[in-house]
């Protein structure tokens, strides 16, 4: 495989990965913006594991995973008081405090970086975002993926319904940090050196943004949100410079068509012919645009 | 009526929100396996009662026992689990899930901790609970409906499918908030039959909000008349009919409005 090539497809695993961290608090209504925080938190634990602790990427990943997820469960109970734009600042803020503190941790190297030690390539990587991929698959099956819905989509029906709403978001922002923790675990042995300045608040909204491209409803659109923001800047760099001029107006372009996200639960229902109600469906899905 | 024999009972609740007084002194019992109204204006504080039940709202004064239980202090999310579940005014399903996973929303308190909400329903076509909400929607006649985006079905067949959600709850006291509001008479009918066939094994007892009188005078056997959020009268539907103090404040002259009870035949 072409260095070039493996370069690729390596962003793009690591991107499905980030891209499912963003998607479980999204599933539930809720915008993480310290997404990045969380990732860096990932990164700096596996890096820091397999470096003085020796252990196998193989082992410090996950666990790396299960510390983000610790750290966003510890936070989640103040930070989840808010709602809405502000929820949207307080993960925001929050990820620039995890920035703030990794600068200042001179045992990681603070500003100057920390190299990593031990290296994995992309077959490795690829096997940890697809076993990503089918976990959530597996937990959006059950009845999890009902309630988060459900809670999504009207709060205060879903309490009624005896669905412990904190609960569910609490778990989902977790689960999801601890997702986006993997995923920076994944790109800190590959890419054998992290600095706190890579995992800034433009990763974090690039990661909502594939999560908001792909469609928020199904368990397949973030993949499908990761694939095209990764591609499709490779695919336009034949225009040069203009590829990311080109790239926006695409973006803006698909989400004028697609609001819901390229991928929605009604589109795969009638695709797979599940549909057999009324007609009138697409103009519905219209009217129904997530807010 | 002893507050021990009732399935539900108000015991002079107030509701204020602000100055205004939404519900005022208000006591009632609902006798269990009954089908009970609530009527009243617009605005007299039915939707209130509703929603002081379920915990939406906290009372200001007095108590709500549910079989006896004071349910008062009782989170809102608990109170489906003491077996009261209740449709909404404006249809309040779920837009983004299907008819089917809608319906499973109303098996969730029945489906406790970590294993319950693990359920893998939507991965195993024959999972226990799949099957038994898809037997349902197949009894309510709307077996069609399984797949669908809710979003884009008709309004009636909305209104059945919040009922069937919430009798997945296996609720003891449901609380209907008018029912059959924007229903076509044919829909009006088979809404009647439905509950007809779900009240036929007399453990569930229905609370109704309703402005049309001939589906209560089919349906119900108690009438709790609100104005202003007291109540100001009580009884058969008939004799509710007869009531001059009803007859002013909401039903109207009976010369107007010609009160020919639907449910004639019915023992009032």
């Amino acid at each position: 495989m072409s260095g070039y090539l493996e370069g690729i497809l390596v962003l793009l695993a690591v991107n499905v990965v980030f891209a499912y961290g963003g998607f479980l608090p999204l599933a539930a209504g809720q915008l993480n913006l310290g997404l990045a925080g969380f990732a860096a938190i990932g990164a700096y634990a596996s890096a820091y594991l397999s470096n003085v602790f020796k252990l196998s990427p193989l082992i410090a990943i996950p666990s790396a995973g299960i510390i983000a997820g610790l750290v966003a469960l510890a936070v989640a109970v103040p930070v989840l008081r808010t709602r809405g734009i502000y929820l949207a600042l307080a993960t925001f803020a929050l990820g620039q405090i995890v920035q703030a503190i990794i600068l200042n941790l001179e045992i990681v190297g603070g500003a100057a970086g920390y190299p990593v030690a031990a290296f994995i390539r992309f077959p490795t990587i690829a096997a940890v975002a697809v076993i990503v991929v089918l976990l959530v698959w597996l937990l959006f099956g059950t009845r999890f993926g009902i309630a988060v819905t459900a809670v999504h989509d009207d709060e205060r029906v879903a309490d009624l319904m005896g669905i412990d709403v904190r609960a569910f978001q609490i778990a989902a922002f977790a689960l999801g940090s601890a997702i986006a923790g993997v995923g920076g675990g994944l790109y800190a042995h590959h890419f054998s050196f992290i600095e706190a300045q890579y995992f800034n608040i433009s990763l974090s909204i690039t990661i909502v943004l594939y999560v908001l491209l792909g469609g928020t409803q199904t368990v397949l659109g973030p993949l499908l949100g990761a694939a095209v923001f990764t591609l499709l800047p490779e695919v336009l760099r034949a225009s040069a410079n203009w590829r990311y001029v080109v790239f926006a107006a695409a973006l803006i372009v698909i989400m004028a068509l697609r609001p819901e996200g390229l991928v929605t639960g009604a589109q795969l229902r009638r695709l797979f012919g599940w549909h057999r109600g009324g007609p009138g469906e697409a103009g519905v899905d219209a009217a129904k645009e997530r807010a | 009526m002893t507050a021990a024999a009732a399935i539900l009972c108000f015991e002079a609740v107030s509701k204020h929100f602000g100055g205004l007084r939404v519900i005022e002194d208000l006591t009632f019992a609902v006798r269990p396996g009954t089908r009970t109204a609530l009527i009243g204006p617009n605005g007299a504080g039915q939707t209130t009662v509703f929603n002081l039940i379920t915990g939406v709202y906290p009372v200001d004064t007095g108590r709500i026992r549910l079989d006896g239980a004071d349910i008062t202090d009782s989170p809102s999310r608990r109170r489906i689990g003491h077996g009261v579940a209740r449709s909404f005014q404006n249809i309040r399903l779920m837009p983004h899930l299907s008819t089917l996973e809608n319906v499973m929303v109303g098996q969730h308190c029945r489906n406790k901790g970590i294993g319950g909400v693990l359920q893998p329903v939507n991965l195993i076509p024959r999972n226990r609970w799949r099957t038994e909400a898809r037997a349902a929607l197949a009894e309510a006649g709307l077996g069609d409906y399984e797949r669908a985006t809710v979003g884009s079905l008709p309004y009636g067949v909305q209104k059945r499918i919040e009922l069937v959600r919430a009798l997945m709850a296996r609720p003891r006291l449901l609380l209907l908030d008018e029912p059959a509001a924007g229903l076509n008479p044919a829909e009006t009918e088979a809404l009647q039959m439905q509950l007809e066939r779900i009240c036929a094994g007399g453990d569930l007892t229905l609370l109704v909000v309703e402005h049309d009188m001939h589906f209560i005078g089919a349906l119900c056997e108690e009438v709790i008349v609100l104005d202003f959020g007291r109540k100001i009268a009580e009884g058969t539907p008939g004799e509710i009919r007869r009531n001059t103090l009803v007859q002013e404040t909401y039903l109207g002259a009976p010369a107007a409005a010609p009160m020919e009870p639907h449910g004639a035949a019915r023992s009032a």
